[in-house]
Parts: C-alpha cells; sequence; structure tokens
C-alpha cells in the first residue's frame, strides 16, 4: 500500500514514518509540510492511502480533502478529537488517530483501511429522518458522546465552537451551525438566527423579534422569522 | 511540577537508539521554533494564531509524557480561542520544564 504524509510538524512525520516502518505493506513514498504542495504531487501520481493532519495553517485538511476529485483511503491525524465528528462526514476517511499515536492504534488504523471500501455519499449517509435516527454522537476530550435529539433545545454557535443545550445537559463542541442543522430533523429543529437553531416544541413563548426556549431569549432575524410564524399552530 | 519523560518514545523506538535520537533532534529544533511563535503571536495579542501554537505544542507535551500539562494546554488552547488568557502562567511553566528538560538530554 503507497501512502504519502501531510503534516507540517516534522516530529509527527518523523513518528508516523516510524510507525509505518513496522508494518511490512505499507510503503511511505512521499512526505509533505503542507497540503499544496501534496496537491501537487498528487497531480502526477496516485497513492492508496494518506496520513492526513488536519491543523495546518493556511490550508487544513478537510480543506485540502475538498480538493480531490476521487481521495484515496484517507487516515486523519490530530492532536484534536474534537475533529472526529466532522471526519465522519467524508467517506474517504476511514479512521482517525490522536496524537500521540501508538503502534497498536496505528496499525487498527491500518487494517480499516486495507478493508475499507467506501461508496458515494448519497448511500452510506442518510439523513436522520430517513433513517429514524433519534440521537447525536459528539466527540468531546476523546470520548463520543451520546446526545438524545430530542432533548436538544438549543444549538448556539461561538465561533468555532457549537454550545449544545439539553433537558440536562450543555455541551461545548468544535463543529458548525450548519453541520448540526443538517444532523438534526427539520420536523423538530429551525435556524431562527445565524446563530441559533432552536427546537420548535421547546418554545415557551414569542414575543416581538426573541423566542423564550426554556430559559433562554434568543434573537429571532428578520428573515428566519416568516418559517418560524409557518411553524406554529396559531390560534 | 510533572516532569518529561521519554516512556513514550522510548516505547515506539522499541529500542531503536538512532530513531531516538532522530526523534529528540527533531523535537530539540522545532520546539523552540514553535515556542517563539507562540509568545510572538500572543504578545501581540493575536489569540486565534496563540491557540494554533498551543495546539502544535501539544504534541510535543504529550509525546513527553507530559499529562497533566497535556490536558491544561487543551484548555488552555480553548481560552485563547475565547480571547480569555486564564492558564497562561501554568502553560509557560510547561513550556519552561520542556526547555530545561531538551537542554539537559
Amino acid at each position: 500500500m503507497n501512502c504519502i504524509i501531510i503534516d507540517d510538524e516534522l516530529t509527527a512525520r518523523t513518528i508516523i514514518n516510524k510507525l509505518s516502518s513496522n508494518v511490512p505493506d505499507i510503503n511511505v513514498v512521499e512526505e509533505f509540510p503542507n497540503a499544496i504542495q501534496a496537491i501537487k504531487y498528487l497531480n502526477q501520481n496516485t497513492v492508496d492511502l494518506i496520513f492526513l493532519d488536519i491543523h495546518m495553517p493556511d490550508f487544513t485538511g478537510f480543506d485540502f480533502i475538498q480538493t480531490l476529485k476521487n481521495p484515496p483511503k484517507i487516515i486523519l491525524t490530530t492532536s484534536d478529537a474534537n475533529f472526529a465528528i466532522q471526519a465522519f462526514e467524508y467517506d474517504c476517511i476511514v479512521d482517525y488517530l490522536v496524537k500521540p499515536i501508538t503502534q497498536e492504534r496505528f496499525n487498527k488504523a491500518l487494517d480499516k483501511a486495507k478493508s475499507a471500501t467506501f461508496t458515494s455519499k448519497a448511500t452510506t449517509n442518510p439523513t436522520e429522518e430517513d433513517s429514524g435516527v433519534n440521537d447525536l454522537y459528539v466527540n468531546i476530550d476523546r470520548r463520543l458522546i451520546k446526545i438524545d435529539i430530542p432533548s436538544i433545545y438549543l444549538v448556539e454557535a461561538k465561533g468555532d465552537y457549537i454550545h449544545i443545550k439539553t433537558e440536562t445537559k450543555n455541551y461545548t463542541v468544535h463543529s458548525t451551525l450548519k453541520k448540526i442543522h443538517d444532523k438534526l430533523p427539520d420536523s423538530l429543529f429551525l435556524k431562527i438566527h445565524r446563530s441559533y437553531i432552536i427546537n420548535v416544541d421547546k418554545i415557551i413563548d414569542i414575543e416581538d423579534n426573541s423566542v423564550l426556549i426554556k430559559k433562554d431569549v434568543i434573537p429571532v432575524s428578520r428573515s428566519n422569522r416568516p418559517e418560524l410564524m409557518k411553524r406554529l399552530n396559531l390560534l | 511540577m510533572e516532569q518529561p519523560n521519554l516512556s513514550y518514545i522510548n516505547t515506539l523506538s522499541g529500542g531503536d537508539k538512532e530513531f531516538e535520537a532522530q526523534l529528540l533532534d527533531v523535537v530539540k529544533k522545532e520546539f523552540p521554533t514553535e515556542k517563539e511563535t507562540y509568545y510572538k503571536n500572543l504578545n501581540n495579542e493575536n489569540y486565534k494564531l496563540a491557540a494554533e501554537n498551543v495546539h502544535k505544542l501539544k504534541h510535543k507535551i504529550s509525546i513527553l509524557g507530559l499529562s497533566k500539562s497535556y490536558d491544561i494546554a487543551i484548555n488552555y488552547e480553548n481560552n485563547l480561542l475565547d480571547h480569555n488568557t486564564d492558564l497562561k502562567e501554568e502553560f509557560d511553566n510547561i513550556l519552561i520544564v520542556i526547555t530545561n528538560y531538551l537542554d539537559n538530554l
């Protein structure tokens, strides 16, 4: 299996090279300190597998994947477990290694890469409504935490993170409002502001341009107000 | 204060002394540059960039077996993303400990 390593940190590339050298059927053909150089290489060459760091300056691992028309299998390598949830959105990503990487975990990832066959997203990633899924898994501190979707009453965007508020607990996750919106059923959730998604069933009252949901008063943007009013069973 | 160790590197090397020396050379070369970039961004109040530097330094912290320090770095990185410098002193102490350790290797 021919592979390349993309990581801006020489330490990380050195470690992955070492880990690869202990596995007989892996051949590291090139390594790159940035995604741009790797794209140039891949324009002329094909590989079976890429070890890809997510957190690189200027051009992230996810930016890189989006430039590939027919991506090979990819194993993400990162110091940040919070990106795992985003990784699941790409069929080409076969595993996700959190640094520092052990040989045992590395070997497992390679086993996955060898056995992985991925098909188009359309056939492998049905929406939550289509599949009747009631749970959402979020990655927090290297653990995938299950959240009961109907218990979510508010999602707030805050920089590179989102705050998910449920009946019992709140969670901070590295993701975007758009990504979680895509995972939540439209029948229950509505984006009412560029920074807020609410569970319509949990609304207590609406006043002018704000919604009271639990104890939170959330602004409703002018453009989202008509859709909100449509969803209400008005007398 | 938690002290660095070579446990991860030794396990990784499987006794390959040449690799251990090579990896430590790389760490010794990269760490001061990353540290300097972090301080530069922090002093210029470029907190997002400083958070990215902390993110990168986290790997070195973990390689050197500093598990508690790693947790501090995670929280400090999150703080910086919120333009909050809480834990700066603790993080600076971690950098000092690593600097001293690498200097004496």
